[in-house]
């Protein structure tokens, strides 16, 4: 058994890298997979506060790495899905605490007990994010249908090319149907347009999630949620499986549907 | 210009007792080595070495070998024929004041001058022969934060994204979507030009003007903008033209 590591990241700071790898870590783990998701958001750690693990950290990443602890101890099981660990960030050093080299031997030990490796990397392009991307084996970028978060996923998209990565993964986060529908917010394919990768899923804006991420409850484990599902889906495209994307539109009611196919120019 | 001369100085390594130097030029035909003063044995074990030294180097080589007022006899210069061979090597020159040498390489089939007189070219017409300027060509999409600097032309074939930056000294041409920024002529050239399949950069300069580009309606048609006099104008490519 070998591992996949795959790295969230985004630029942006806000967009949703930590909620989207509590997610995918989650649906992962429902699929019955051996995850760990590793915080590599030194500092500013919240990876474990979305996934409701906070009041049970002993020993973070940074003692793993600096030998104060065994790499076993480190690693939180979460409270409801057996085989879903968390390795938390430390919170009171920073990210020149970890050198990308840390990261990548840290992962080649984790890999051949584990299915996945999610890696929460951090806001920004400097050091945190390229310790969150050197072991990656895939990297997904997660954007917001805006103009600001799409310009910084262009940029991390062209690092993750210098890196010789491989072409990144997207998926689009809090994509509100109503107001593309308006014209209001960019559409997905405006976004593809520019971006020009592999479109990884598109996660509808829940309210839901805000009230997942305040009870540390991954959204996945709620079957109602329409964000969950989006999720879920997402997380069996990575095993490999072909799923359709989600029919938001079908949410929008029967007129909204009506309106967008008089919409001027409308796809 | 895109000639260089045809006479590249590659390397010059001496021996370890300064006398058996072994020079190596890149010519037009291949390689051209020249050997140092000293007895044959000497030479001839000095070249050896510099090749065994850089075997990657020579492998595959087509050489011409200056061996000066040396004579060799067809024994000597046929033994070393097929050294060279052995290690990838073609010799197929041995310049030589000896006549007796000339003799010796006409005999193995080898030539004894660099330059053939070249035979009579009918005179070049016109459009065969441009004098190119010098361009880069990138074949990928230029990303946010991205920013290529050329003196010369630049040709993208991809899109230039926002947040990427083009600064050129002549044109820049893109087959493909510009919208980032961009700034052709940057050394002053105002006959300078920027084209695309779709012009919507941030900011388009030529020379010293600064141009945005408005909002557009409809479909992107491929656009070139000059400077006519003062102001940045852009002209829809017409086919029908």
């Amino acid at each position: 058994m070998a591992a996949k590591v795959l790295t969230v990241s985004s630029g942006k700071g806000g967009v949703g890298k930590t909620t989207a790898t509590a997610n995918l870590a989650a649906a992962l783990a429902a699929l019955g997979r051996k995850v760990v998701c590793i915080d590599a958001d030194i500092g500013l750690r919240n990876l474990d506060v979305v996934m409701g693990l906070e009041n049970r950290i002993v020993y973070d990443i940074v003692d793993v790495v600096e030998g104060r602890c065994r790499l076993r101890q480190a690693m939180i099981r979460d409270k409801r899905l057996p085989e879903l660990y968390l390795i938390p960030a430390a919170q009171t050093r920073d990210k020149n605490a970890l050198s990308p080299s840390d990261m990548v031997h840290l992962c080649d030990d984790l890999r051949p007990e584990m299915d996945w490796i999610l890696i929460d990397s951090p806001a920004g392009i400097e050091r945190g994010f390229r310790n969150a991307i050197a072991p990656a084996d895939i990297v997904v970028v997660i954007t917001n249908p805006e103009v600001s978060a799409v310009r910084d996923a262009d940029r991390v998209i062209g690092l993750v090319e210098a890196e010789e990565k491989g072409p990144a993964r997207l998926i689009i986060n809090r994509l509100k149907p109503e107001m593309v529908r308006r014209g209001d917010m960019l559409a997905t394919e405006d976004v593809l347009e520019l971006l020009a990768i592999d479109l990884l899923g598109i996660v509808p804006e829940d309210e839901h999630i805000l009230m997942s991420t305040n009870r540390g409850t991954p959204i996945v484990l709620d079957g109602r949620s329409l964000a969950g599902q989006a999720f879920r889906n997402i997380a069996r495209r990575l095993q490999g499986e072909t799923v359709p994307l989600l029919d938001l539109e079908a949410q929008g009611g029967l007129m909204g549907r009506i309106k967008s196919l008089f919409r001027p120019g409308g796809s | 210009m895109w000639l260089r001369p045809a006479h590249r100085y590659l390397s010059l390594c001496y021996n370890a007792n300064m006398r058996a130097k072994v020079e190596i030029k890149g010519i037009r035909e291949g390689l051209l080595i020249t050997l140092g003063e000293g007895e044959w044995d000497e030479r001839h074990a000095a070249l050896l070495e510099h090749i065994q030294a850089r075997a990657d180097f020579f492998r595959g080589a087509r050489v011409a070998l200056d061996v000066g007022n040396q004579i060799l006899h067809v024994l000597e210069l046929s033994r070393l024929r097929d050294e060279l061979s052995d290690r990838g090597i073609t010799l197929w020159a041995v310049l030589s004041q000896s006549p007796t040498t000339e003799q010796t390489a006409q005999t193995l089939g080898l030539a004894t001058r660099l330059f053939k007189p070249r035979p009579e070219r009918p005179a070049p017409s016109a459009d065969t022969s441009l004098d190119g300027e010098a361009a880069i060509l990138v074949r990928r999409t230029l990303r946010s934060g991205f920013k290529l600097q050329h003196p010369g032309h630049v040709v993208v074939v991809g899109d230039v994204n926002p947040g990427a930056e083009i600064v050129a000294g002549g044109d820049v041409v893109v087959w493909g979507r510009l919208r980032g920024v961009v700034h052709a002529g940057a050394e002053g050239n105002t006959q300078a030009v920027v084209c695309a399949l779709d012009l919507s950069p941030t900011q388009l300069r030529i020379a010293g003007r600064i141009a945005l580009t408005p909002q557009r309606r409809g479909k992107p048609q491929p656009e070139l903008a000059r400077l006519n006099g003062e102001t940045v104008v852009a002209e829809t490519w017409n086919p029908g033209k």
